[in-house]
């Protein structure tokens, strides 16, 4: 047992973290969600020239051999930062769906164009019924002539109005929420018959909402088959999450520190009150604590035992949920008024903490799950 | 990054399950899962057991009979002991008094002393706490005075547990009131037969005797009891709290606990169905279990981090271990109440010491409540949370 970091690991946390210092201060993210796309393509490219990328793919597919980790440490940077181009939609969402739906054939074409940069993919997979649940799928696609036809809605599609192309989550055969009978298609985001309808999101990012009437698509893996891969990548997702949000909670910690040192009232700095060093503590602890369920998820995600996999990730979302929602609030409480203004950092790690807690499933989702299962000790 | 166990530790972790199932006599097992204390004998009984296999201090240094485990044998070995339903070591001895002579004693002392805390021949007990230095335990007004060969030692100590049992107290006392208080205080043994000691009971909340008061009254100690140097206990007793600190998660205990709510919880009928199969409650216990694997990953994390820290000195995250520990100590409590509902409440002390009077409401039902209680004990004692707090404001935080 170590947590210890490869000399590979070490370079990807230090290139990452470099980066962020120099590019993404708070006022420089503000010129970047100024922008059309609403972050940087710069900077989109920088990541790719650093193999951020690409680092998550097996090299025979086109990647650079990293997994879990390295996304782990890429998201936690980003986290930090509030970095808002598409990493986690193209690379840990739609990259994830070739990871574990594709075939080597389409890895091998796609991937390489993830890694450079060029190809910017988004996961249009929930629905507006289907709440947390991935399965719950009405979108239909049907065999047509040579490709397939996907006819239906799809909601909440992570930076789904710049993407270039689109993995669609669609039904083939089975009821609307059955695991079976699901398939992956690609889709041209500009093709006939997709009408995507973009939007700002709460966090300063963008989402689209889909709409497909008789779009034609091409299957990847086995149209039908998709269920357990579509898990498979709703479970790295939420690791991705998960070590998004310590990033974020790390920072606001950080931050809240800051301020306590520097703020001063009745004379003093008010980090000399007990009352409010004992929050700050309590914030510690719920930082730790969430720290300890990214590395747990992380480390999960290539358990081969199913029912364990699921049960470290509903635990590690639950426990990120939870710290999340603490730390998010007790930082916006010890900061007073500066946190609630638009201008200030705080407010926006507040936002972004919030929206992964509802993201696949907030805390009560999953410990309600977890209540129907099994211990998590053996 | 590899958060797994070696195939070598997990074999070991087989070794301790199987040793502690085959050798802790079945009658104490029983106890404990019925959540009573052990008596003396029960713990004499079972430090023997282990101290016959080489394991009564693992932590030691290995010349004075520790194993030469690493952290990780350490704790696999710790929780492995809670988990098993058997008494763990007097920790006033092997934990706390032991550590600081095998590091800060005379040779005489050493072999005196440490032979006898392994097999608890010697049964220890703590004099720090006093009526006027709980939280500010550098506060403490017991004297010392040098009296030729001796010390003469007057004051009062309490919350000393389990000293009804005791042989030997380690004793914090002033020696100099002329200087700031944590520089006159120094660190003595005192044999309890002593005259001029005496031990009062304290009555906790939950009927149980643990912990008493006691008294010093013109006690007349050799001059050799005293460890190391004179004014030099304040560092003593840093270090042997800081050797506390490990294993202060309790996380085995907490697991322990945890199998027993959903054990309960299914025995338990109210109306047509278990309590096991209400989901409020489901979702409570999945609340518990998901902070205790929290908790488990962060103590791996500081266990993993020791092993490039410098030795003897505190590491901070260990006060976040308390805080998390205690509270979750607590919560799993709180669920076995949540189990037992109603039928907490008949009082029957006397059930734990093999009462042939049939139980009022069911047989696991009478320990539930007083275990409540006496938890609440937990984030007071071994530096309250609030201390825990302020260690974390100050030394992680720089507040």
């Amino acid at each position: 047992m170590d947590f210890d970091l490869s000399d590979e690991q070490k370079l990807v946390a230090d290139n990452v973290a470099r980066l962020m210092k120099d590019k993404y201060g708070f006022e420089q993210r503000k010129t970047y969600a100024a922008s059309a796309s609403g972050f940087s393509e710069p900077l989109w490219r920088q990541y790719a020239e650093l193999g951020l990328l690409g680092a998550p793919f097996a090299e025979e597919d086109g990647g650079y051999g990293g997994g879990a980790v390295e996304i782990m440490l890429t998201q936690e940077a980003f986290g930090r930062a509030l970095a808002l181009e598409p990493y986690f939609a193209s690379v840990v969402l739609a990259g994830g769906a070739l990871r574990h739906g594709a075939t080597p054939e389409q890895r091998a074409a796609l991937i390489p164009e993830i890694a450079s940069g060029e190809l910017r993919l988004a996961l249009a997979h929930m629905e507006p019924q289907s709440g947390w649940n991935a399965f719950d799928v009405r979108t239909t696609a049907k065999k047509g002539a040579q490709d397939y036809v996907i006819d239906g809605e799809k909601g909440l599609v992570l930076n789904g109005d710049s993407a270039q192309k689109l993995i669609v989550l669609a039904r083939v055969s089975g009821k609307q929420r059955d695991v079976d009978g699901l398939g992956l298609f690609l889709v041209d985001g500009d093709a006939p018959g997709v009408t995507r309808r973009g939007y700002a999101t709460q966090d300063g990012r963008r989402a689209a909402e889909v709409t497909l009437a008789g779009a034609l698509a091409t299957p990847l893996g086995e149209p039908g088959r998709a269920g357990p891969a579509m898990a498979r990548v709703i479970e790295d997702a939420i690791a991705a999450l998960s070590a998004e949000a310590v990033g974020a909670m790390a920072e606001a910690v950080e931050m809240t520190t800051d301020y306590l040192k520097t703020r001063k009232q009745f004379g003093v700095a008010i980090g000399s009150f007990q009352a409010l060093q004992h929050r700050a503590a309590d914030m510690v602890v719920a930082l730790e604590q969430a720290r300890s369920m990214m590395y747990l998820a992380a480390m999960s995600s290539s358990d081969p035992d199913t029912a364990a996999r699921a049960r470290a990730m509903a635990a590690a979302k639950a426990q990120i949920g939870r710290s999340a929602k603490f730390i998010g609030q007790q930082a916006t409480q010890l900061h007073g008024g500066i946190a609630m203004t638009h201008e200030y950092k705080l407010g926006h790690l507040f936002k972004r903490l919030t929206m992964i807690d509802m993201a696949y499933g907030d805390a009560d989702h999953h410990l309600a799950k977890l209540g129907e299962g099994e211990s998590l000790f053996d | 990054m590899d958060l797994g166990f070696s195939a070598e530790e997990i074999a070991f972790r087989a070794q301790v399950r199987d040793f502690v199932a085959n050798n802790l006599p079945p009658a104490i097992r029983e106890k404990l899962v019925g959540g009573h204390h052990p008596s003396k004998d029960d713990i004499v009984t079972w430090t023997r057991i282990l101290a016959n296999k080489g394991w009564g201090a693992p932590h030691w240094p290995v010349e004075w009979g520790g194993t030469g485990w690493d952290a990780i044998k350490l704790s696999i070995f710790t929780d492995e002991i809670q988990r098993g339903h058997a008494p763990e070591s007097l920790a006033f001895g092997t934990s706390m008094v032991g550590p600081v002579i095998a590091t800060f004693g005379t040779q005489a002392q050493k072999e005196r002393f440490l032979p006898r805390i392994l097999d608890l021949r010697d049964w220890w007990c703590q004099g720090f706490s006093e009526p006027g230095a709980g939280s500010d335990l550098a506060g403490l007004r017991t004297k010392a005075e040098r009296d030729g060969d001796s010390w003469v030692i007057n004051g009062q100590k309490t919350w000393t547990t389990l000293a009804q049992y005791a042989d030997w107290i380690f004793v914090l006392a002033r020696t100099d009131g002329n200087v700031k208080k944590q520089e006159g205080i120094s660190f003595f043994l005192c044999d309890m037969k002593t005259p001029g000691v005496t031990v009062r009971p304290i009555q906790t909340i939950d009927g149980g005797h643990e912990v008493n008061e006691v008294f010093f009254d013109n006690v007349r100690i050799p001059a050799e009891n005293l460890v190391g140097e004179v004014n030099k206990g304040w560092d003593y007793a840093k270090f042997l709290l800081s050797n506390e600190r490990n294993g202060i998660a309790r996380v085995g205990v907490s697991k322990a606990r945890l199998a027993k709510v959903r054990r309960l919880a299914s025995l338990a009928v109210y109306g047509d169905k278990p309590k096991m199969d209400d989901p409020v409650f489901r979702m409570k216990l999945a609340a518990a279990e998901v902070d205790l694997k929290a908790l488990e990953m962060t103590q791996m994390r500081v266990i993993a981090a020791s092993r490039t820290a410098p030795k003897g000195k505190p590491n901070p995250m260990s006060s976040v271990l308390k805080i998390k520990g205690s509270e979750l100590q607590q919560t799993t409590t709180e669920l076995l109440m949540d189990v037992v509902g109603p039928y907490a409440l008949p009082y029957q002390p006397e059930q734990g010491d093999r009462w042939n009077e049939p139980s009022v409401g069911p047989d696991w039902a009478s320990t539930i409540a007083p275990t409540y209680f006496n938890t609440r004990k937990v984030s007071i004692y071994g530096g309250s949370n609030e201390i825990q707090r302020n260690i974390i404001a100050k030394a992680i935080l720089g507040l």
